[in-house]
């Protein structure tokens, strides 16, 4: 079998001695699109955060490409540049122009010379369809526009796993398509990618494996996303699918 | 109508005098501005540290200032530490050292304010990035918290140039000194010019104070 890309082994969190994570394995592939669905407080954005060095975690191990991660500064700051993330509220910086926004972390951190960020955020920017407001500051544009340059900003450092935390659960309705689509677009291109939703016919849609999240355990796995939704193999996932339902 | 005593000024360099005295008030306090500014930011930036140490020393620092009336700071500074220490401290260096040391922490309070209103996310993001601490800080928090100091600060400013009227006190001849100065020397002649004189004051200090709280009522639009 493929070596695992991103590998978590034992993962255990706790916070003020409650144990959000225990004991989560899993392996993510290359090119591979995972969505974590689970109740709120089910420890699924805990997760993602893990992953990316946000939070402490009190045991286990995370390995990127068979590396261990390490707690020291360094090795977080690379780690981060090679697992982006995006977050639910639109986390923009408000003091920057949108092409600063996207410039500011490749050539802060990567040091890559201006010329050549700015040539890829531009083709970023085309691609999402946000070119001509690249001028603009992150308060002129809707909550769609600013997630969709959030993915952006975090793309521009070529990440090889993206993390995607509830990104459309802060957006008005009609905003979660355009935003959804960038994210489609994206797992077509082979993108890999963690997701966590509440948007279950988008799960369905561009799940390769779906993972169910319940008080910190991995209760069920599915490679076959659309048997998991239409019939989940275990009770509480059934619950939780059922909620969705009017 | 009675005569005001503006007359007074316009004989011999009372009038310089009286600007002289100004530019001593605004000297002082620029220079203070200034120190407090820059200190103040990096105690700012302190403050909300997670050492519980620093966390009391600095808590301690602006108990002091805030209970103290800037007077007796002043009093203690200048004639305090001459018998004690022996230092013969210049009196403008002890104002100095008394508004920056009041204006240090003032500011870093300020600062430690702004700071703690910058949403949590802004940091996550910018770590998540692969930013390290100091580029978080330095490209990321810090050009929002400028922003939101901005009102905060240029009121402080404005209160420790008014608060230079107490350099008198220890013998500094500042706007309003020359000011009492010019008055009694001219009392003879012109029994009125403490209205006159003091009005006179009085518009030098709004000169000096309105254009700061102008332009911070810009940066403030230009900004939001």
């Amino acid at each position: 079998m493929e070596k695992a890309l991103l590998s978590v082994r034992n993962l255990h969190k706790e916070f003020d001695r409650n144990t959000i994570l225990k004991s989560i394995d899993l392996d993510v592939n290359k090119g591979e699109v995972i969505v974590i669905i689970g109740p709120s407080g089910c420890g699924k954005s805990t997760l993602l955060r893990c992953l990316n060095g946000l939070e402490e975690i009190q045991g286990g191990e995370i390995c990127l490409d068979g590396k261990r991660l390490q707690k020291n500064a360094k090795d977080i700051s690379s780690m981060r540049q090679k697992i982006g993330m995006v977050f639910q509220s639109y986390d923009l910086f408000p003091h920057k122009t949108i092409l600063e926004n996207i410039l500011l972390a490749p050539i802060k951190v990567q040091k890559r010379t201006r010329a050549e960020a700015e040539a890829e955020a531009l083709k970023f920017l085309e691609k999402v369809g946000l070119a001509d407001r690249k001028d603009d500051y992150p308060r002129q544009l809707s909550g769609g526009q600013k997630q969709r340059i959030a993915i952006v900003r975090a793309l521009i450092m070529h990440p090889v796993v993206l993390l995607l935390d509830e990104i459309t659960a802060a957006l008005d309705p009609e905003m979660v398509h355009e935003v959804l689509q960038v994210v489609l677009d994206l797992a077509k291109n082979g993108s890999t990618m963690l997701i966590v939703t509440h948007e279950m016919t988008f799960a369905k849609a561009i799940a390769d494996r779906v993972l169910f999240l319940e008080h910190g355990e991995i209760v069920e796995e599915s490679r076959d996303p659309k048997a998991f939704f239409e019939m989940p193999e275990t009770e509480r996932a059934r619950q939780f699918l059922k909620s969705f339902e009017y | 109508m009675q005569n005001l005593g503006i007359d007074v000024l316009f004989k011999g360099t009372n009038s310089l005098r009286l600007l002289s005295g100004l530019w001593v008030a605004v000297r002082i306090s620029l220079i203070s501005v200034m120190i407090s500014i820059l200190l103040g930011l990096i105690v700012g930036v302190l403050m909300t540290s997670k050492n519980q140490i620093l966390k009391v020393i600095f808590r301690i620092y602006l108990e002091i200032v805030r209970i103290m009336p800037q007077m007796v700071l002043l009093f203690i500074v200048y004639f305090g530490t001459t018998r004690v220490f022996g230092w013969n401290l210049d009196a403008e260096l002890a104002a100095i050292f008394v508004f920056s040391f009041w204006g240090i922490a003032e500011m870093g309070d300020l600062v430690r304010g702004a700071l703690i209103s910058i949403p949590k996310i802004q940091y996550e993001s910018a770590m998540a990035l692969g930013m390290n601490g100091k580029q978080v800080y330095y490209h990321v928090i810090l050009p929002q918290t400028i922003r939101r100091l901005i009102p905060l600060s240029i009121n402080l400013i404005t209160r420790m140039i008014k608060t230079t009227s107490l350099v008198m006190m220890i013998g500094i001849v500042e706007v309003l000194k020359a000011a009492q100065q010019i008055i009694e020397a001219n009392r003879r002649s012109s029994p009125n010019a403490a209205f006159g004189v003091f009005a006179v004051v009085f518009l030098l200090y709004f000169l000096i104070c309105w254009p700061i709280s102008k332009l911070s009522v810009y940066l403030e639009k230009r900004w939001s």
